[in-house]
């Protein structure tokens, strides 16, 4: 079984996000790896812990600094990683996505696992964009994946707390929402160990993609008004919030 | 765990030994006992592991059990995990594995030297790296001081937020730009935790009405990951240590004050072997020094009969016991009196070796929390202060009281006194 995941680094915004032009700042902001994509390599090397096979991660490198990321894919149970050598900070989904799928073309997956989403774009169209260059089904918003064979079952969540069990066939690509379990601790002294020894594929970008759109402004949000905070017993306040929906015609 | 190994029949009717036959009912000597028939091959394993090796020193005196704090409220002490190895616990997959706190107390009575500061870290990194069970609620303290630099998960960029609530300035030390006399090293609980955040700006007053000529790091400073270290993640506290050193050298400084005894015990202690030998010294060394200049600010009787617990890592690891003590007696009104175990015979709050992030998993294994056991105790001696020189000490105390009925004992660092009786509040 070739699994493959397709991750994404991006601009963290645990630290104010710092603009410049009509852009992120990306030399003075850290990249850390999609959240999503934490729990798809998860969900990849539960996968192949269950029936067998190869994970391979492979990501576009945006500034750099990919290894540390693939270092710890493999310290987690990843047995391959692969970098594509963009070194472009600003490459959107579109670009990525056609990246990733002439890399991910020759490597024959069973299976490729993204991110259903990521915080920069937040387009959710990585995962569909490769089903489509890959010419494969996609099923999103997946919360886990059981393979068997030449078939997969897995859930899908829908809005308001709804699931969905579907039946599958591979090869497929799925966006992955969550993992069947919370993505495992890899030891930094393993990641240390793992950066030792791991040999990381380098593969020159090929092919141009691009969503269409165009940057015309970008600037942080306007702070325009406050909360305001009611104060007082639990009575005197749930009487304030009653007042307060009565009058603005809510109750 | 495993029952103990039953005896073979010790007697044979005819028994030949190195060509003597030797057969009659005093032959039994002649044959392995139950003493001998446990299997060495569960302590071998701990004693293989580098750092390990003093496992296989304990003679079963069992002088550290009844000062183990966790044998106090559990079933546990060196002694007691050898013989639970010779009858077939494997520490490395065992919940024992976990429950040390690196007190050092069995440490300062056994006269075999087994040394369970070294021991445990080791056979804990082994675990962690062979994908062994860890308490889960570790492990997100160790992902936490991966990704965010701190083990409470908090964002770098709120590290010297707490300044806003000191009402003194506090310099950061690269908007300063000059060389200063103390580097304070704050640390993540008082930089965070809301009530470490009380310690920080009181300490923050006093330096300042000192006259201290400090600042801090600011957004710079990081986790020590000493407890991370103990716990057996070394990779994550050498990746910190790196940055910390690295910090520490760019800038111009005598000292480097620190607020809590473990990052004393990582900077003193662990530091050189990683190339960094400067003058560390813990806030309580530091203002006791400084006592003559703070006396006179003590101006406000602090009314109160308090007891003192002696963090492990600032008196046992680290034999300060003094200065915590003359800085509370400095204060005008203070009756101090101490608990039945104290200095070097202090009881443990729980919180060192990893301790801090495993309350719900040690709960499991122990009848109450080491903390409740001294907010006891504390409670006991009548005081109605318990005051404590460790950041996490201050939270593990303030609920220990409360889960045991005992509200009426205020939980205070020594900072936050020094600071009521200088402005008096």
């Amino acid at each position: 079984m070739n699994i493959v995941v397709a991750i994404k680094h991006i601009p963290s915004i645990a630290d104010d996000l710092p603009v410049k032009g009509n852009n992120v700042d990306f030399d003075s902001v850290d990249f850390v790896l999609n959240e999503f994509d934490e729990q798809s390599i998860e969900q990849a090397v539960l996968v192949k812990e269950a029936v067998g096979g190869t994970v391979t991660v492979v990501g576009v490198d945006m500034i750099g600094e990919l290894d540390n990321v693939l270092h710890l894919a493999l310290a987690k149970g990843a047995d391959k990683a692969v970098k594509i050598t963009g070194d472009d900070p600003a490459a959107d989904s579109h670009m990525q996505a056609k990246w990733l799928s002439e890399a991910i073309k020759g490597m024959s997956p069973n299976i490729v696992f993204a991110g259903v989403q990521a915080s920069n774009d937040l387009d959710g169209q990585i995962g569909p964009m490769i089903a489509a260059y890959l010419d494969m089904p996609y099923i999103g918003g997946v919360s886990s994946v059981e393979v068997a064979g030449d078939s997969a079952t897995v859930n899908k969540e829908f809005a308001g707390g709804v699931g969905a069990k579907y039946s599958v066939s591979l090869p497929m690509v799925v966006g992955v929402q969550a993992a069947s379990k919370p993505p495992r601790y890899a030891p930094v002294s393993k990641v240390r160990q793992v950066a030792q020894t791991a040999t990381i594929e380098k593969v020159a970008p090929s092919g141009e993609a691009s969503s269409g759109l165009t940057m015309k402004k970008m600037a942080p949000p306007v702070v325009t008004g406050h909360a305001e905070m009611i104060e007082g017993s639990s009575k005197e306040v749930a009487a304030k919030i009653v007042e307060l929906l009565k009058s603005k015609g809510l109750a | 765990m495993a029952g103990p190994i039953k005896a073979k029949y010790v007697e044979k009717e005819h028994a030949v030994v190195d060509g003597v036959d030797i057969s009659g009912h005093w032959n039994r000597m002649f044959e392995q006992r139950v003493i001998t028939e446990y299997t060495p091959e569960l302590i071998e394993k701990v004693a293989d592991i580098p750092g390990g090796e003093s496992f296989a020193n304990c003679y079963q005196c069992a002088k550290c059990v009844p000062v183990c704090p966790v044998d106090v409220v559990g079933n546990y002490g060196p002694r007691k995990l050898y013989r639970y190895a010779q009858t077939g616990m494997d520490l490395t997959e065992a919940p024992e594995l976990w429950l040390c706190t690196t007190c050092k107390n069995c440490l300062r009575v056994c006269p075999k030297e087994v040394d369970m500061i070294q021991i445990m870290p080791a056979v804990r990194e082994q675990a962690i790296l062979a994908g062994k069970f860890v308490p889960p609620e570790l492990q997100q303290a160790f992902e936490n001081t991966a990704k965010t630099g701190n083990p409470l998960g908090q964002p770098q960029r709120k590290r010297d937020a707490w300044i806003q609530s000191a009402g003194v300035p506090v310099p950061i030390i690269k908007d300063v730009a000059r060389p200063v006399d103390v580097l304070w090293y704050v640390g993540s609980y008082p930089s965070y935790h809301p009530r470490g955040i009380d310690a920080a700006a009181a300490a923050a007053r006093i330096f300042t009405a000192l006259g201290i000529d400090f600042a801090i790091l600011g957004k710079e400073e990081k986790d020590d990951a000493d407890s991370q270290r103990l716990a057996g993640e070394k990779g994550l506290f050498e990746m910190m240590t790196e940055y910390n050193i690295e910090t520490f050298n760019k800038y111009e400084w005598k000292e480097l004050m620190v607020t809590g005894p473990h990052e004393l015990n990582a900077f003193k202690n662990v530091y050189p072997k990683y190339g960094f030998e400067r003058p560390v010294v813990h806030y309580t060394t530091f203002l006791a020094r400084h006592l003559d200049q703070l006396k006179p600010l003590l101006k406000h009787s602090v009314n109160k009969k308090i007891t003192y617990h002696d963090p492990c890592y600032l008196g046992r690891h680290n034999g300060e016991y003094e200065a915590p003590r003359k800085l509370l007696e400095a204060i005008p009104g203070v009756e101090l009196v101490e608990m039945g175990r104290n200095r070097e015979n202090g009881y443990c709050c729980g919180g060192g070796g990893g301790g801090m992030w495993m309350d719900s998993f040690t709960a499991k294994h122990t009848t109450m929390r080491l903390s409740e056991k001294r907010a006891m105790e504390a409670a006991s001696t009548g005081a109605n202060v318990l005051a404590v020189a460790c950041p996490f000490e201050v939270s593990r105390f303030t609920d220990a009281v409360k889960s045991t009925g005992n509200e009426h004992v205020d939980v205070l660092d020594i900072l936050e006194l020094l600071d009521r009786s200088m402005r008096g509040e």
